[in-house]
């Protein structure tokens, strides 16, 4: 897969491996890691973000754009690698946005390194068994879809196999690779201990989360909220699901440079 | 050829309408179902059974690994072989778990097997398996990404267990231990025959020809359905050099023997509807997760039609619900008289090479009194017509090697 017209492409090399970097627009830096499967083609919410920053879009291994999940078994292996993907994309003590598993990576950054203002996306990394996290890997493939996303056009634009039947295979076989780290980083629940290193964010932060999550309960952001020390603000999306960033781009991307440009 | 007598140990007695009031009869099955006094009389009536097997003559007797399942009642399989190791006088016990992952250190494998050969008299076959997803990810909570890798490791440590000489450290990826040094060490030397019960992964293929392991292919549809992935096993050993030893083979088939077609048809279709009904009442929910399959095995699976064949049996865990004729015409079950059993069994190992075959004479809610009579009849009428099979070709390198008689030990009679 080549760059999309108007994106800077680049490989940085972490754990021996290469990780795809996408990068657009000018500005100040910001990061994004993105929820699985990855970002397999540009998206409306960084297009929109492209226009007051330069978005910056480094591949987790294992999702789209990169291999290298397999060397990641405990939490520090996570962390580390989390680390040194921000370093390597150039985003020290940048801007940072993440979302769903990748808003748990960003929050691990952001509890260890420098990070000016951080974004979190319905992110993974907390778990209360009074309001559980669902269990999208006891699902149906098939019902996926209606589990992660409240705009099925556009969850299908952004993650949807192209029409050619080759390419279409090798894109399931990304997807399902993508969806093993996923697996192998929140299986059974998403709880790596995050909650005892939330204390160490100190940057402002965005709690950002569709109201019809369906993943992990809105009500989570404030759990989040509690627990950094950072001045933090919550703001949910009426109409969007887990994914807010593909169900409601401009609403999404709007938010985040409200918050940003602040 | 060998005839080793299989039980799942299923619970009995699944309300009727249970696949429609509940989802699943494994991960989540209703606690409220389980009755543990009805539990009582059915594992004891299990343990009959498979002591009437060896009682019999079969050749082994087999045991196996499930959690949270209402058709397997085995989380703990060692339990189950050391009260027949007591129990039980010639046949080779056959533990189709223990799924080495799941265990914390898997020290506790190499030791738990060496105590059933030396109970035994040396007369354990040590299956590893990796364990089902519902049984592993589901059940047991274990990383689907990371499951066969523990399970290697997991191998790795049980083998040096029982082959090292002195203590010894194990640093693995996911296990450290400072000191390893089980005590006690099994009978069998180097250590017991190791048969690895597996679906149809080339990977799984590979590693059991190079490690000189017998493969088992434990599906529940049957000789038709499984000739693909056997021959797609041999295809494998012939690449890999080697030979076509029947021996390195071993097979599950379901049987039911009557003094007639008509009597068996009558006799065991309840019992075969209760299980192919109730008993694989799986949710789709609990078959899939990320990981569990390989990204190699995947994409064999999505680029290559042979891998296809093998990897989709005509039946899969979840899929229509059979009437008893069409079990008996694919071939789930093999039901008739004697002769016709043994016809058709014959025809099963001869097409599938198959000489470990593993027999499932107890299934679904069939009761103690057919049980026995299905095996009574099988030993006696059906297995002198094949039990000769492949035995002036071929040698079983994988089959247990007991102490003599004279050093066996008799446990004593019940009662003063």
């Amino acid at each position: 897969m080549s760059a999309p017209t108007g994106i800077d492409e680049r490989t940085v090399e972490i754990n021996g491996q290469a990780c795809r970097v996408w990068e657009k627009g000018s500005g100040p830096r910001v990061g994004y890691l993105s929820p699985a499967p990855g970002v397999p083609r540009w998206q409306p919410f960084l297009e929109r973000l492209s226009e007051r920053r330069r978005v910056v879009v480094p591949s987790i291994p294992g999702l789209f754009g990169a291999t290298g999940h397999r060397q990641l078994d405990d939490t520090a292996d996570w962390i580390a690698m989390a680390l040194d993907l921000v370093e390597a994309s150039g985003l020290r003590g940048q801007e940072l946005i993440g979302g769903s598993i990748g808003g748990m990576l960003a929050a691990e950054v952001a509890a260890f390194s420098e990070v000016s203002k951080l974004v979190l996306v319905a992110p993974y990394g907390l778990y209360d068994p009074e309001e559980p996290v669902s269990d999208p890997f006891a699902s149906p493939p098939q019902q996926q879809a209606q589990l992660y996303s409240e705009n099925p056009a556009a969850f299908l634009e952004a993650f949807g196999p192209p029409p050619d039947e080759d390419a279409a295979q090798e894109f399931m076989l990304l997807a399902y690779r993508a969806s093993e780290t996923a697996a192998r980083l929140v299986w059974p629940f998403g709880d790596r201990g995050l909650r005892k290193r939330l204390h160490r964010i100190t940057c402002p932060t965005l709690l950002l989360w569709g109201s019809r999550d369906r993943v992990i309960p809105a009500s989570y952001a404030k759990r989040f909220a509690d627990g950094i020390t950072g001045p933090t603000r919550i703001r949910s999306l009426e109409t969007a699901g887990h994914l807010a960033a593909i169900d409601a781009p401009e609403a999404a991307a709007a938010a985040v440079l409200e918050f940003l440009d602040a | 050829m060998k005839l080793l007598w299989f039980h799942l140990m299923p619970y009995t007695e699944l309300p009727d309408d249970f696949t429609e009031k509940h989802e699943s009869v494994w991960v989540d099955i209703s606690a409220e179902l389980f009755d543990p006094a009805r539990a009582h009389e059915m594992y004891n009536d299990f343990l009959d059974e498979l002591e009437v097997a060896d009682a019999c003559g079969f050749d082994g007797i087999c045991v196996n690994e499930h959690h949270s399942n209402g058709y397997g009642m085995m989380p703990s399989p060692n339990l189950m072989a050391a009260a027949l190791a007591r129990r039980t006088r010639d046949a080779a016990i056959v533990v189709m778990g223990n799924s080495l992952a799941l265990y914390n250190p898997p020290t506790r494998v190499a030791e738990e097997f060496a105590m059933l050969d030396c109970i035994s008299g040396g007369r354990l076959v040590a299956g590893f398996p990796v364990g089902t997803p519902m049984d592993t990810c589901y059940a047991y909570g274990q990383n689907p990404s990371q499951l066969r890798e523990r399970y290697y490791e997991a191998h790795d440590l049980v083998m040096k267990c029982w082959t090292s000489s002195e203590t010894f450290s194990f640093q693995g990826r996911f296990n450290q231990q400072r000191y390893v040094n089980p005590w006690p060490r099994p009978i069998q030397k180097p250590h017991p025959p190791v048969w690895i019960p597996g679906g149809g992964s080339v990977e799984t293929w590979r590693w059991c020809a190079e490690m000189d392991y017998v493969y088992a292919y434990l599906s529940y549809f049957g000789y038709q359905a499984g000739q693909a992935t056997m021959n797609g096993f041999w295809n494998a050993m012939k690449e890999l050099g080697k030979d076509r030893n029947p021996y390195r083979a071993g097979f599950l088939q379901f049987v039911g023997v009557a003094e007639t077609e008509q009597e068996a048809m009558e006799l065991y279709r309840e019992p075969a509807e209760y299980f192919f009904n109730r008993c694989l009442h799986v949710s789709p929910r609990f078959v899939m997760p990320p990981g569990y399959m390989s990204e190699a095995s995947m994409r064999a699976r999505v680029t290559s039609q042979l891998a296809q064949a093998a990897a989709r049996p005509q039946g899969e865990i979840g899929a229509a619900r059979p009437d008893f004729e069409e079990m008996v015409a694919k071939g789930y079950v093999v039901i008739g008289s004697p002769d016709q059993v043994a016809e058709k069994l014959r025809e099963v190992a001869v097409s599938l090479n198959v000489g470990q075959l593993m027999l499932l004479l107890q299934y679904g809610n069939m009761r103690k009194d057919l049980v026995n009579y299905n095996t009574e009849l099988f030993a006696k009428q059906v297995r002198p017509q094949i039990e000769g099979l492949f035995d002036s070709d071929w040698e079983n390198h994988w089959w247990p090697k007991p102490l003599s008689d004279p050093e066996r030990a008799r446990p004593r009679e019940l009662g003063i």
